[in-house]
């Protein structure tokens, strides 16, 4: 874009016209709008963006950003959006993944993502369910329950994702809600203007596959007196922000109330849970390494490296 | 008295300093003009198991150990007679076999070995009194009261003692261990220079010192040479092709690469970032190649079983990278850590599901580490896949002398580039799916559009091109957004199960290896080192090259005609000339460092030719020069190749 003439781009400008194959009703509608929304709010240029994925229905999701995609493997999507966000700090890095795919086989890579509080956001759809294979329990499923497609009950528990986002060093973690993009877009908002590893935790509907926890259920149609099964931490008073980042007994307190909130079943809390302002990875490397501090790696020019020196301590 | 022609062993628990002292002998005789080739045998293990270091030093190029040692320093009496008596299965029985006739034996007198006792009347033994001549050392600064704290000096002290032997300059070996102890260290340095000058006045003392039949004089060639390590070797290369971002996760013997790597990172503006494992390393890597950068990685077997669903995913993306180098160690699965095997031929070949493009290059010597590590990166963004160097223990830790290092193909190719300026246009030649060309503002792309491919007027990232290669676009790019994707794709990178280009992509990506073929530089793919016209031709890779041609400078002395194949790129496979060779050759024996003839079988499946004579080492320690010599000379008089070689006899 022209910096004299500058354009406003319009939320048209973050979708790619590819034909979309999610199941009707699918909560990945939802997330996709709330990213595109926030995406606009941001003004982000389409070409400074970066939007990695891991494998499965929110996978697909970067084909349908108009933006870098990266549809890359099964539980991998933090480390290659990594190796990405540290060769090029100039983009702005998303990544996405189910809730399979990040707490589950990638859980590994999202306890490393969070303690190196690298700059990008980490929004996960979180369903319950392993939809593309039709329906088998996720990470988050609790003992006990059973989907539709499931022939048994599931046999392990679930895992809390705030609670494990807390243990692993996010500095932003919050939560929120497929089918409410606009209140989901303002925390993607928050997660990419934050400066650090940022978490959403969506909820979300499979419309297909589980039967459990469905708009209605999160409506609260079935209870006696209908009422929604989420609430806003914000709306209740919860303020999870760190505000003396120097002060440990405020930090050990935050991080217990997030933990003590994620626990919440009825009703959920959504909002923010965690945040803080910490150095990232990229001011650490930048002290390490003072070129990377002024432009990215991408930038350098390492092309005209004298080893003479290195040669010469093995005279 | 034989001159400048010697091995000096020197063996102790781990953690005793037994490396510093053999690379510093190694480094006062480098300096000095000799040839050295020096190599560790250690236990996976911090500190008590054995470990030994063979230095041997030469006025001759050098390029492979000898069986035998001519002068020993023990700093415990395992070193002597091996650890059969007290471990259930033993790793050695002692190096006091494993020393020539009249050879010197240097050894803690407070151990109270018995050299009658040794079985070797032969032998000249020397006992010195290692804690005493440090106490000695210490009691000069008034620190006497402390020899136990200072203990790790007794490495020192055997070296000392050796130069006595040999008769090296001592002044020589002073310079450098001074160089060892820089800055505040430089009062321990002095310290160490004292306990083995005392070593060294002990020694000389002592009856027959002077008439020790080996010694070492400084070299007459100029101080040129490099004394480098393989890892060393193959970081450098990294830093000289202009790898800015590299990726690891501690494993034997691979990190050596990626911590030298580490301490370059301020002043080459080199990012290594330690993972969290390696299918982390693999795909940050993947992560950071994709984003235009040159990236790298290095790991062995273990890690590498883990990084394999990403060079897959590097290959079906067409990533420029990452390069890995792979230090193969002993396998399978944890296997001996620490230990040498060529064990990871087939692995590097076939790592991961389906068919997919990647090169995999296994160079010979350092030298050729240097060169192929180099190529990789070149290779890496000009046919846009995984480079896979094959490395190994040996390589990695062998400490040697080279000449200055030279890069044979020293350009950096980045291969073809989208600038933004300019839309890529789409080759016809593609698919006659025009629906899944469109472009990525088209009506859609999975198979639903229908685009008129002339109007496509937009970067594509898998346009079809004339040699299958398009042009990358750097992501940040105006104008050059795409999409990347592990399932099958379309030229905009979205996914297809579309028949015809399904077809068309894996043809196009597959289409590249004809490419690499064609322009790798022939003596990068293959060499046959002797004669044209010989007897017997040796087949092999990696790193028992140096091994094999000193083995050939005996056998051609004794008037056996023998040569040697070396193969080094090994996909893809330069089959044809392989195969012209091989039928031309009137006796071939392979020679491995594992236990199924991995190359054998490659070379079969590629060229149809079977070779049925094969000598095959796989006790984790690299061929002597004298197994290699002694294999082939049985094999050429007319024995069957032996199956097995191995150290314990």
């Amino acid at each position: 874009m022209s910096v004299d003439a500058p354009v406003k781009l319009t939320l048209k400008d973050y979708k790619s016209d590819l034909h979309n194959d999610w199941c009707p009703g699918c909560g990945d509608f939802g997330i996709l709008t709330g990213i595109q929304m926030a995406l606009q709010q941001m003004q982000i240029d389409p070409d400074k963006l970066a939007v990695f994925s891991g494998i499965g229905c929110s996978g697909k999701t970067p084909h349908y950003i108009n933006g870098y995609g990266f549809h890359t493997l099964h539980g991998r999507v933090l480390t290659v959006a990594t190796g990405g966000r540290l060769a090029n700090t100039g983009l702005t890095v998303l990544a996405l993944g189910g809730d399979g795919d990040g707490y589950g086989i990638g859980a590994g890579y999202f306890v490393g993502a969070g303690r190196r509080n690298l700059d990008f956001a980490y929004i996960v759809h979180n369903n319950n369910v392993y939809g593309l294979t039709k329906g088998q329990a996720s990470p988050t499923l609790s003992k006990g329950k059973k989907t539709k497609s499931m022939p048994e009950q599931a046999i392990q528990d679930g895992i809390n994702p705030v609670a494990m986002a807390v243990a692993s060093g996010y500095t932003f973690i919050a939560r929120a809600y497929a089918l409410e993009p606009k209140y989901l877009a303002s925390i993607i908002v928050k997660a990419v203007e934050h400066k650090g590893s940022a978490l959403v935790d969506v909820l979300q509907t499979c419309p297909t596959y589980n039967d459990l926890y469905t708009k209605e259920w999160y409506e609260g149609a079935d209870l006696p007196e209908k009422r929604s099964r989420l609430y806003k931490l914000e709306e209740k008073g919860y303020d999870g922000k760190v505000q003396d980042v120097t002060d440990a007994q405020e930090i050990v307190a935050k991080k217990a109330a997030a933990v003590a909130r994620s626990y919440e079943t009825d009703p959920i809390p959504i909002g923010i849970y965690y945040q803080i302002e910490l150095p990232t990875y990229e001011d650490a490397v930048g002290q390490r390494i003072p070129a990377l501090a002024e432009k990215p790696l991408v930038e350098q020019d390492v092309f005209h490296r004298d080893v003479t020196p290195l040669l010469e301590a093995m005279r | 008295m034989q001159k400048n022609r010697l091995t000096w062993m020197i063996g102790g628990p781990q953690g005793s300093g037994i490396n510093a002292s053999a690379e510093v002998f190694a480094k006062a005789c480098s300096r000095a003009g000799l040839r050295v080739y020096a190599n560790i045998e250690y236990h996976s293990n911090i500190m008590g198991k054995h470990s030994f270091y063979r230095v041997r030093v030469d006025d001759d190029d050098v390029r492979s150990y000898k069986d035998k040692a001519d002068i020993l320093v023990a700093l415990d009496q395992e070193t002597l007679t091996g650890d059969g008596d007290h471990r259930r299965w033993a790793t050695h029985y002692g190096h006091l076999a494993e020393i020539n006739e009249g050879g010197g034996v240097i050894f803690d007198a407070e151990i109270g070995f018995d050299p009658k006792a040794s079985g070797r009347p032969d032998l000249r033994f020397y006992p010195v009194p290692f804690m005493e001549i440090i106490k000695k050392a210490l009691e000069e600064v008034g620190k006497g009261d402390q020899a136990r704290r200072y203990e790790v000096m007794k490495n020192t002290v055997g070296l000392g003692a050796s130069l006595a032997l040999c008769d090296y300059p001592f002044d020589l070996v002073a310079e450098v261990i001074r160089s060892q102890f820089k800055g505040k260290r430089s009062e321990v340095g002095e310290l160490n220079v004292r306990a083995a000058k005392l070593a060294f006045e002990h020694v000389r003392e002592t009856g027959d010192a002077k008439e020790f039949p080996y010694t070492l004089k400084p070299g007459r060639e100029p101080k040129a040479r490099i004394l480098a390590k393989g890892y060393e070797i193959h970081a450098i290369a990294k830093l000289k092709a202009g790898c800015a971002f590299q990726t690891y996760y501690p494993i034997s013997p691979a990190t050596d690469e990626s911590v030298f790597l580490e301490r370059q990172q301020r002043d080459y503006k080199l990012l290594v970032v330690q993972c969290e494992d390696e299918i982390s390393s693999i795909n940050m890597a993947v992560g950071a190649a994709h984003m235009g950068v040159r990236a790298s990685t290095a790991t062995s077997g273990p890690g590498f079983a883990l990084m394999v669903e990403g060079i897959g995913f590097a290959s079906i993306t067409e990533c420029p990278g990452p390069v890995l180098v792979m230090y193969q160690r002993g396998g399978p699965s944890t296997g001996m850590p620490t230990r040498q095997e060529q064990g990871d031929l087939q692995f590097a070949l076939h790592p991961a599901q389906g068919d997919f493009p990647h090169i995999v290059i296994a160079p010979g010597d350092l030298r050729e580490c240097y060169q192929d590590t180099f190529s990789a990166f070149n290779w890496a963004e000009r046919y846009q896949m995984p480079i896979i160097v094959l490395s190994d223990k040996k390589l990695a830790s062998v400490y040697t002398t080279i000449d200055k290092l030279e890069l044979k193909w020293d350009q950096i190719d980045r291969g073809e580039m989208f600038t933004g300026s300019e839309w890529t246009a789409v080759d016809a030649k593609g698919p006659n799916d025009a629906g899944s060309q469109t472009g990525h503002n088209g009506k859609g792309g999975n198979g639903h559009g229908d685009m008129d491919l002339a109007n496509v007027k937009e970067y594509l990232r898998y346009a079809f091109t004339k040699d299958g290669v398009s042009p990358r676009s750097r992501p940040g790019t105006v104008g050059g957004r795409h999409w990347v994707t592990s399932d099958e794709h379309d030229p905009d990178g979205h996914i297809t199960e579309g028949v015809e280009m399904r077809v068309a992509m894996m043809e196009k990506r597959m289409g590249k290896l004809r490419l690499a073929q064609k322009a790798i530089p022939q003596e990068q793919q293959y060499f046959l080192h002797g004669p044209k016209d010989a007897d017997l031709t040796v087949v092999a890779w990696g790193s028992t090259k140096g091994t094999i041609l000193d083995a050939l400078k005996t056998l051609d002395a004794q008037g056996k005609k023998v040569n040697f194949l070396q193969c080094r790129l090994m996909k893809p496979f330069p089959a044809d000339a392989v195969a012209a060779i091989l039928r031309a050759a009137k006796r071939i024996v392979s020679v491995e460092e594992n236990y199924s003839g991995q190359l054998a079988q490659l070379v079969q499946e590629q060229t149809g030719v079977m070779i049925s004579e094969r000598i095959n080492k796989f006790d984790g320690r690299p061929f002597s020069e004298d197994e290699m010599t002694n294999a082939l000379a049985k094999v050429y008089d007319g024995a069957k190749a032996e199956a097995v070689v191995t150290h314990v006899r």
